[in-house]
């Protein structure tokens, strides 16, 4: 996708930000993988490993793995340091559960939007994302 | 598609069931809603993976739906929890630690769940049956309740299922559809001989391989040559819920739903064929070791929880031995599986032997492992998946005659034989 452009997503939870992104087409488990702490990714087999993604759009395929990645996500929102933004391939139930969650808990939010697969393969390598309550995703680099 | 709710749905949303069962219900229609699901339907049991402390978020949502008066409807076991409630001092865990896990754990028995505290609910009195409509977390058990049991849970994340538990329903969708249960890829073991087959680390090995290649899709195994035991089979889910998303597996001749390999993918053909061969295999099996040195910290073995098959395999391998003094043998078990292994007999010759049990928890889910445990031995495809990065600690993956050898040694002694090396 050229820079500038948009495409069309589907907000499961609403959110909006305009932030670096961190894109991946590999899965990643919140649970071992997630540092709730600091947002640091800390599956070491995973290749954002060692990037800390707090505040980011974060660019996955789905989670993976463990049923406790939605508690990660919760308890990084309550220590805010969970991504602002989730785009993934699909709808990921575990990143939705915990976000959903955390608005009727907490009243903070973390966007879930999910893409097809030609829009995601279109936010490969992005460095800078902006999205829209309803689900506009923009690639700004 | 629209999501349609019945009276009962509406009930709940309403507040008829007090403000926990609203609570719980709100959350299920906008899960519903972000799945795209037509209706919900009756689960009649559940496995509560919420009890994982993960901080104070987990607590605060069990003490909140509690707080709310929350009461579980159907029958829920419950999974590992933060403490081992009766042991946690012996080792490293923080006090502060320990009470708010502990507090979590009240919680969810306080709205009524069954205090099973253990990740392999398949393996108690509350384990469910062919066809029933369940609402499980907990991966591992997800695979096995569907795949083993042939029950029909969707993979629930944590705080969903104790709102599912709470108001006896979920969406329709995934997983509780028949339709849904039909093999997506086909894995193929090709050539691999049978004294590998029989190796006791193979369906581990399998299990990891097939959660690498199938992801979230539904694998279906043709060629298993060896009639795999429930303890074999779970360790298989293990592996392929940890290194993928793995809910059902099928195997051909050995599952409830894979009579045939026809039958496992439902008349459809097969979206991809992989073929596994001993080098294959062989591959998978190096992966799960991450720091293969001489020195090994530490020997922990039962994720899942450990059975009393398991004991009873364990003890003729230490029977008469000791472990060196520089490593620690940990098995990881509920408190039914260690009463159990106690009235057996099982208990003594481990005691002898240096070996020490935890119960309740892991060492995934409770801080319990003092620093110097740098290097972890274990035949689990779980532990030897997720240590690196929750503990820091670097793995090597072998059999359990090799984890004992190993704890006898004081180095690791590995027998490799029938692998080929």
């Amino acid at each position: 996708m050229p820079e500038g452009a948009s495409l069309k997503g589907r907000a499961l939870v609403r959110g909006t930000a305009q932030a670096g992104a961190l894109t991946s087409d590999e899965p990643l488990s919140f649970w071992g993988g997630y540092d709730q702490l600091t947002g640091e990714i800390i599956d070491r087999r995973h290749p954002l490993s060692g990037e800390n993604s707090a505040g980011k759009i974060l660019v996955l395929p789905a989670s993976r793995g463990s049923s406790t990645t939605a508690a990660v996500l919760l308890e990084a929102v309550r220590r805010e340091n969970a991504p602002a933004v989730i785009i993934t391939l699909g709808t990921d139930r575990f990143l939705t559960l915990a976000a959903i969650v955390a608005e009727e808990m907490y009243g903070r939010t973390v966007g879930i939007v999910s893409v097809d697969a030609t829009g995601f393969a279109s936010l490969a390598g992005a460095s800078e994302i902006k999205v829209d309550d309803d689900g506009t995703v923009t690639r700004i680099d | 598609m629209t999501l349609q709710l019945s009276d009962k749905d509406r009930a709940f949303l309403d507040g008829e069931h007090g403000p926990a069962g609203r609570f719980a219900m709100s959350i299920l229609v906008r899960m519903a809603e972000a799945q795209d699901a037509s209706a919900m339907l009756d689960i009649s049991s559940a496995h509560i993976d919420s009890t994982v402390y993960q901080g104070e978020a987990t607590m605060e949502f069990a003490e909140h739906l509690a707080g709310l008066g929350g009461k579980v409807l159907v029958p829920s076991s419950v999974n590992v929890s933060g403490v081992d409630q009766e042991g946690w001092k012996d080792w490293a865990v923080p006090e502060d630690w320990a009470m708010k896990a502990y507090r979590q754990m009240q919680a969810y028995q306080n709205m009524g769940c069954t205090p099973t505290w253990t990740c392999a609910p398949y393996q108690t009195a509350m384990r469910p049956h062919f066809g029933q409509q369940i609402a499980w977390g907990e991966s591992n058990a997800i695979a096995f309740a569907n795949s083993v049991i042939g029950a029909r849970t969707e993979r629930y994340p944590d705080l969903m299922d104790i709102c599912a538990a709470i108001t006896g329903r979920v969406p329709a969708l995934g997983l509780h559809l028949d339709e849904n249960r039909h093999g997506d890829l086909l894995l193929r073991l090709v050539d691999v001989p049978l004294a590998v087959q029989q190796d006791d680390t193979f369906c581990t090995v399998l299990g990891y391989l097939m959660g690498k290649i199938a992801q979230e899709r539904i694998p279906v195994i043709e060629g298993v040559a060896v009639e795999p035991s429930e303890d074999d089979l779970k360790m298989l889910g293990a592996g392929g819920a940890s290194a993928g998303a793995v809910a059902l597996f099928h195997i051909v001749g050995v599952t409830p739903e894979a009579p045939t390999t026809a039958a496992a993918f439902g008349g459809r053909t097969p979206t991809e064929r992989h073929d596994i061969d001993l080098a294959t295999l062989r591959e998978a099996r190096a992966e799960l070791t991450t720091g293969l040195g001489e020195t090994v910290d530490m020997v922990a073995i039962g994720s899942p929880h450990f059975s009393l098959a398991e004991f009873k395999q364990l003890v003729p391998l230490l029977a008469g031995r000791r472990r060196s003094d520089n490593v620690e043998f940990l098995i990881t078990t509920s408190r039914m599986m260690r009463a159990l292994a106690e009235q057996a007999g099982l208990l003594e010759p481990l005691r002898e032997f240096g070996a020490r049990i935890t119960v309740d928890t892991c060492i995934l889910t409770t801080p319990m492992l003092p620093d110097n445990i740098k290097t972890i031995m274990t035949n689990s495809a779980k532990y030897a998946y997720y240590s690196p990065g929750l503990l820091n600690a670097r793995v090597v993956f072998g059999g359990l005659a090799d984890c004992v050898q190993t704890a006898v040694a004081g180095k690791v002694e590995r027998d490799d034989a029938v692998w080929g090396a």
